[in-house]
């Protein structure tokens, strides 16, 4: 199968690319940039005319629901919204059930992905068994089973001593350490941001030194066991600028935010809407702008669509009660543009946050267009709008804050392998 | 934000929170509420405003007082009460909290007063019942208690009638309280040009002096030449562990003694919404003594609450209250 997707305007970030190229492809690879490979003939033509072409994104954080948690997601729905959304490569935490702590399970995950042929899945392992903080889960195994890293998902590891050492085994191999930075004890409990609009609704705070405290200790161990860690969704102020000194100071560290993150604040919860429920909470104004700020001067590295289908029964109760998450693979192109667009930030720059530095944390081969690369390729118009609308949505998951906006930018074909695995009709 | 406690026309549609209500509104309960406390004093306390509706009190937190208070009130107006402890029967079944409205509504009962254990939860049900319907948060996690906040400012207006040359202390647990909440709201809409909460750290919640309120530590300074204090209910949980040390600490830095009343105005008032921790939050002689104005609050409650109902179920019958 040879496809030429032509008169698209390229962006490759990690080639340095965008303008105005042709792209041809055979036998799944990028087999050509700009000018025609020697004897191609294309059985398919795409028009990319007015539209971009790029590669296809790289999501840090998908969750799945599988196995485990059918009733709010499968594979099938949730790599069908992917392809929706134009992200070919995703990793998905491993809060499962059973959490992701055996390779026999990876393996499971990693062979009914590969039979949807929608998406490459890269599990994270847990990196304590059942995520309990208390015993180290048998990496090298996970990693051969198919894992490109190892997660606490939700849950802290409170023995600093077990943290310790979870570090210093993964730094033997080399493998990175990917956490979302909560102190246990500080967050216990809280469904807000500890400020103005938690203490006028009432709700139990989570105070953002629950995220600074705990970034301070990773990166001093990440630091003292020279570890590779990835902080997953980062919220706040204080966050962004511990790890602006800590890459300065060569810790190797790297970020991201998720997308919800990059346009809402606290203030959005407003009567108690149980769509504002999110993990991390929603902060404040200032901690959202200095997480676009962080975007924009390459403190953070990447956005993540932190996407967590939950089902109406879940999220339809007070909210404190209420599940946290929200649904989002099909909602992270245009979030990030819009990221872009309100910070005058460049589409370029927006893309390479969800390609080829994603692709760079999780070390896999993706996230570029490269000759001879996969053809994983998402191609989008940019100005299209359109309304979230949760009967629309691929995911199984219909839950999110966006519900009702119109956003700008929208997934008009998506390849994997020189597959096409999405179009929009 | 649109408010969801006012209808298009901007009447009262629902009674959720003080925040975000206009004075006018709070004027005309407090002043609908004073030709309600005439009626407790007549010979025959009813008075036909609600005949033929049904109240519903649904409280998935037990109370027995404020149940109580909401029932004369509705009784007085010639409703019919139905009282239901979800605590004790359906939400131990695991029927969710829609579930159980939705058996209610089908009841075609016209106004449910709610207490629930969750901030929200009461704004969560007024988002899901029909139009017909009005809701009043009788108390919601820590978030509000809008008819206890209104019959505190009803009392501090009875005694001083001058709301906008007051200054008022709250004096406690503010940070796990909805009545401290909807007493801080009331007072500031009504135009009290000085509020003060006076608490340790740890029970102060963040950000709180943005709610419009001064901060003090101690009752030295924080009861100077005040007018109204606010006691606050102290929880027995919280009477140890990291929040306080000791009850007795507690009674020692921030319980309301003769002695630190002496601080205030000679002829300042002393408030607390019940039930009362004697000799932790509050002296008993200061709590029965002259200057208190506990069980006025209580009978004001039931001219409020007839207020509020009589308001709510004028809108219902298309009119103005």
């Amino acid at each position: 199968m040879k496809i030429h997707i032509k008169n698209g305007h390229l962006i490759d970030p990690k080639n340095k690319i965008d303008t105005k190229r042709d792209v041809y492809i055979a036998a799944g690879k990028i087999a050509g940039i700009g000018s025609v490979p020697d004897g191609f003939v294309a059985n398919q033509t795409i028009d990319a005319t007015g539209l971009v072409v790029a590669p296809g994104f790289v999501d840090l954080s998908a969750r799945l629901r599988e196995p485990g948690f059918e009733h709010k997601a499968t594979l099938k729905s949730e790599l069908l919204a992917a392809a929706a959304g134009g992200i070919t490569s995703l990793a998905c935490p491993p809060d499962t059930d059973p959490v992701l702590d055996e390779p026999g399970l990876v393996e499971m995950l990693k062979h009914r992905a590969k039979q949807l042929n929608l998406a490459h899945v890269y599990p994270l392992g847990a990196l304590t068994r059942q995520l309990e903080g208390k015993l180290l889960t048998e990496m090298c195994e996970l990693t051969e089973a198919g894992c490109v890293g190892f997660s606490q998902a939700d849950m802290a590891i409170t023995d600093t001593q077990v943290l310790w050492r979870a570090f210093e085994y993964a730094a033997t191999f080399g493998y990175t350490i990917f956490l979302r930075a909560e102190d246990y004890y500080l967050a216990k409990d809280g469904v807000a941001h500890d400020g103005e609009i938690a203490s006028r609704l009432g709700l139990k705070g989570i105070p953002a030194a629950a995220e600074s405290l705990a970034i301070a200790s990773i990166l001093r161990i990440a630091h003292e066991t020279s570890t590779r860690v990835h902080l997953c969704r980062l919220s706040t102020a204080e966050g962004v600028e511990l790890v602006r000194t800590a890459k300065k100071q060569g810790v190797q560290v790297s970020a991201d935010v998720s997308a919800q993150h990059c346009h809402l604040t606290d203030h959005d919860v407003g009567y108690f809407n149980a769509q504002a429920n999110l993990k991390p909470p929603l902060r404040s104004p200032r901690d959202k702008a200095a997480l676009c700020q962080g975007l924009k001067d390459g403190t953070i590295d990447a956005i993540c669509s932190d996407h967590t289908p939950v089902d109406d029964d879940a999220k339809l109760l007070p909210f404190a009660e209420a599940e946290a998450g929200a649904t989002g693979l099909e909602l992270l192109l245009p979030l990030t543009l819009k990221w872009a667009t309100d910070n005058k930030s460049t589409s370029f720059d927006a893309i390479a946050k969800i390609t080829s530095q994603p692709a760079n944390i999780l070390g896999i081969s993706g996230g570029h267009l490269s000759l001879n690369a996969d053809a994983d390729i998402a191609i989008f118009n940019a100005s299209q709008e359109w309304k979230v609308d949760a009967n629309q949505l691929k995911s199984q998951g219909k839950n999110t804050p966006f519900l009702g906006l119109t956003l700008a930018g929208r997934v008009q074909y998506t390849l994997l392998h020189g597959q096409i695995t999405y179009q929009n009709s | 934000m649109h408010n969801p406690q006012l209808d298009a026309n901007g009447k009262l549609k629902h009674l959720l929170t003080i925040e975000g209500l206009p004075k006018k509104i709070l004027t005309q309960i407090l002043d609908s509420a004073e030709s309600f406390v005439g009626v407790a004093e007549r010979d025959i306390k009813k008075v036909p405003l609600l005949r033929g509706k049904t109240v519903c009190n649904i409280f998935f937190e037990n109370s027995t007082r404020t149940r109580t208070t909401f029932e004369i009130a509705a009784k007085r107006l010639s409703a019919d009460v139905i009282n239901l402890n979800v605590g004790t029967s359906s939400q131990s079944k695991g029927e969710t909290i829609l579930d159980t409205v939705d058996n209610l509504i089908a009841m075609h009962a016209d106004m449910f007063v709610v207490r629930h254990g969750q901030s929200g939860a009461v704004h969560f049900i007024a988002q899901h019942v029909p139009d017909n319907i009005s809701v009043i948060n009788a108390g919601d996690g820590r978030h509000a208690h809008p008819t206890q906040g209104l019959l505190d400012v009803f009392t501090v207006r009875r005694y001083k009638p001058d709301m906008h040359n007051l200054r008022v202390a709250l004096v406690g647990d503010v940070l796990h309280s909805r009545v401290a909440r909807s007493e801080i709201h009331a007072l500031t809409t009504l135009g009290v040009p000085e509020v003060r909460v006076i608490a340790p750290k740890t029970l102060l919640p963040a950000g709180v002096e943005k709610l419009g309120v001064q901060v003090f530590h101690d009752m030295k300074t924080g009861l100077k030449d005040v007018d109204v204090i606010m006691m606050l209910r102290l929880q027995n949980e919280r009477m140890t562990g990291a929040l306080l040390p000791s009850a007795q600490e507690y009674f020692k830095t921030f319980g309301l003694t003769q002695e630190k009343l002496s601080y205030a105005k000679p002829d300042a008032i002393v408030m607390h919404p019940g039930p009362m921790n004697r000799g932790v939050e509050i002296e008993s002689h200061v709590a029965d003594g002259s200057q208190s104005v506990i069980l006025p609050q209580v009978t004001y409650g039931i001219a409020v609450r007839m207020a509020v109902m009589a308001i709510l179920a004028g809108r219902q019958a298309g009119g103005g209250a």
